[in-house]
């Protein structure tokens, strides 16, 4: 009798191993596509990066020599590199605080589910489907100091127009000014699916409870978007520090390199002047840069959860 | 605490009709229950009464004043929703207190007014905790703390306990009771479940398709329907009904032939003419007779032993079903033939349209 139910059980824990190794083939089955994808496009990449910064790398030819942690050493040194990490950080600090308050802004005022805000939804979000030489064009139409709209504008109120784009001050402003423009369709979209999970009854509650526009935006709005603010904010901040095709093209860097981005940098040191290995070493650090904020981020987040 | 006075209220949706001129006085303390199936105005009435839902015709008074283009905010009232509707990221007592709060009441104030409803409310211990961290019926009892700690002029309650398990309703409904003999404030509660609504209310108010069809209390309603629709969603099981025919009319009585047996006599207090009827017995007016008496027989079908009670399921031939309510030890089996005796002046008759014929009272 013992020996039966002990040989039974056996059996059936070796069955339910099978079944268990089969449904573990079956799930990596799944992952495999992904994870493929992950490896060619993301942490091959990494490596091979971080690979090719340990050298002395011409972009063409055969010239690879190993120097091991001195284009590192170099970036230390180079002013020109620590002037465009500047560039790109007062790009973010004033990007991605204004897109976060911008999209959540006009979320707010079109997250309804009537047709007029349908159709606003869609201008807002038209903006995000140009490219990035449509936008700078754009944008260089409406910014440039003799011809644009604003030069227009300011010349009929009779003040002096401002060349924005070559002017030492406002190039940077300028160029925010159009990333806003150009990406605040998917934070926007973001913010829409978060306030939507919002049940009605809180507000029909709150209503109840006499709370105050304002009140309900503090205590019942936005701590329940919490988790999608922190995604915004996350998701804008991996985005911006890459900041290239507008500087690229709405001010070539000007002036006097005031706008010159860390991304245009690696890209000019890459391509223009075939050190690739150098150019690496920067791209490194951004990614540490992107990585270590984006972490502080999620940290804070989380804390305050 | 104040009275609810509805005007001839309707409220129209493009095209559809969602009530149609509802009309009622509800006193001061009094406890109102809106009942009817899904889809018959009762939740859109009382959202009405709320300010969460304008009004497109008539008029709504709270505590004698009109309240049409009140907003919900200054009208004074509380509601309890069916998904509780707790803000999430508040503790309990922040929960309770968030509207005394919004109206600049005194910390002092507000925190003695909420140890006081979670005193009546038992759930002093929970005052910490966020919604996430509590049962369904504790969250239930913390809607309402937060509605009574406003000191509302009535509470309104949308199918409160619909979310809640059946055990845990059944707590809940007597604790609402208490509730309302203990702060005696007007309520009005809506639920699609007639216990509910007979165990709960000074007055039930039944609606079908946006329209009341009655008012009155619950024995009032259970014993002297005004139609059919209220005679079948007023108690459990539903009432009996038969087609039938009058025959022969006397005085002050008519003999109704229902086929399944002999004709059945119903007192009547006015005259009608012969012609087709709607016979109702409620289960508990039709017993098991001796052999030899009864005036309806058929086949038992099922039987469902509940304990205190017996539901007898008795096929009369036809699609003609009736159950009976017998008593816990009746020794009804399955398939056997029975005869079963009505009370007569227990019996309704509806006429063609559905509207009851009056009995005359014995």
């Amino acid at each position: 009798m013992t020996i039966t139910a002990t040989a039974s059980s056996s059996l059936a824990e070796r069955r339910e191993t099978v079944t268990g190794r089969r449904e573990a083939w079956a799930a990596y089955l799944f992952l495999a596509p992904f994870l493929l994808v992950y490896l060619v496009f993301l942490v091959y990449p990494l490596f091979k990066g971080f690979w090719i910064s340990l050298h002395d790398w011409e972009l063409v030819g055969s010239y690879r020599e190993y120097i091991g942690f001195l284009n590192y050493e170099d970036l230390w040194y180079d002013p020109i590199f620590w002037l465009t990490v500047r560039n790109t950080l007062t790009f973010v600090a004033l990007t991605v605080p204004a897109m976060t308050v911008l999209s959540l802004a006009l979320a707010l005022g079109v997250s309804r589910r009537t047709r007029t805000h349908g159709i606003l939804r869609g201008i807002f979000f038209a903006s995000s489907v140009f490219s990035v030489s449509v936008v700078t064009l754009i944008w260089q139409m409406v910014l440039n100091g003799e011809r644009g709209l604003i030069a227009h504008l300011l010349r009929s109120l009779g003040i002096a127009p401002i060349d924005f784009l070559g002017h030492p001050f406002w190039a940077m402003p300028s160029m925010v000014v159009a990333t806003l423009w150009w990406s605040v369709g998917l934070p926007m979209a973001l913010f829409i699916a978060g306030l939507q999970q919002i049940p009605g009854e809180l507000y029909e509650a709150a209503e109840l409870d006499n709370a105050s526009r304002w009140t309900v935006l503090r205590k019942i709005t936005l701590p329940a978007i919490h988790r999608t603010v922190i995604l915004v904010i996350v998701l804008q901040i991996v985005l911006q520090f890459q900041v290239f095709g507008q500087a690229l093209l709405m001010t070539q860097g000007g002036p006097a390199d005031r706008t010159r981005t860390l991304v245009q940098n690696i890209y000019h040191t890459a391509f223009r002047d075939w050190q690739v290995g150098y150019a690496s070493a920067m791209a490194m650090l951004l990614f540490v840069l992107m990585f270590f904020v984006s972490m502080l981020q999620l940290y804070i987040g989380r804390r305050e959860d | 605490m104040a009275s609810v006075v509805l005007r001839d209220v309707t409220k129209r949706y493009g095209d559809f009709q969602a009530l149609h001129g509802a009309s009622l006085h509800i006193e001061e303390g009094e406890f109102v229950v809106f009942v009817g199936p899904s889809g018959c105005g009762k939740s859109t009435l009382l959202r009405m009464i709320a300010g969460l839902e304008s009004i497109t015709s008539g008029e709504i008074l709270i505590g004698g004043e009109r309240v049409n283009e009140t907003p919900a905010r200054h009208r004074g009232i509380s509601m309890v929703f069916q998904n509780y509707a707790l803000y999430p990221h508040m503790t309990v007592a922040e929960n309770m207190g968030f509207g005394l709060k919004n109206i600049g009441t005194p910390k002092a104030e507000i925190d003695a007014r909420v140890a006081e409803a979670a005193r009546i409310l038992q759930i002093e211990a929970l005052l910490d905790r966020k919604p996430r961290e509590m049962s369904g019926g504790q969250r239930q009892r913390v809607a309402i703390g937060r509605a009574i700690v406003r000191k509302p002029k009535a509470f309104l309650f949308d199918e409160p306990l619909s979310n809640l398990d059946a055990a845990l309703r059944v707590q809940m409904r007597t604790e609402l009771a208490r509730l309302h003999q203990t702060i005696g404030a007007t309520m009005i509660y809506v639920t699609h479940d007639q216990v509910e609504a007979m165990t709960m209310a000074d007055r039930i108010v039944v609606m079908r398709e946006g329209h009341i069809e009655q008012v009155g209390a619950p024995l009032d309603l259970y014993r002297n329907p005004k139609n059919l629709f209220v005679a079948g969603f007023l108690g459990s099981p539903k009432m009996n009904f038969l087609e039938g025919r009058i025959g022969e009319v006397g005085e002050g009585r008519v003999l109704v032939d229902v086929g399944h047996g002999a004709p059945l006599s119903v007192p009547v207090s006015s005259r009608i003419d012969p012609g087709p009827v709607t016979v109702g017995i409620r289960p508990e007016h039709l017993k098991l007779a001796a052999n030899g008496s009864g005036v309806l027989t058929g086949r038992v079908d099922v039987v469902e032993q509940l304990g205190n009670s017996t539901l007898i399921y008795v096929d009369l031939g036809g699609r003609a079903q009736v159950v009976a309510e017998e008593s816990g030890d009746c020794p009804a089996h399955v398939g056997e033939t029975v005869r079963l005796a009505v009370a007569p002046a227990a019996a309704h008759l509806f006429d063609g349209r559905g509207d009851v014929i009056p009995r005359s009272v014995p």
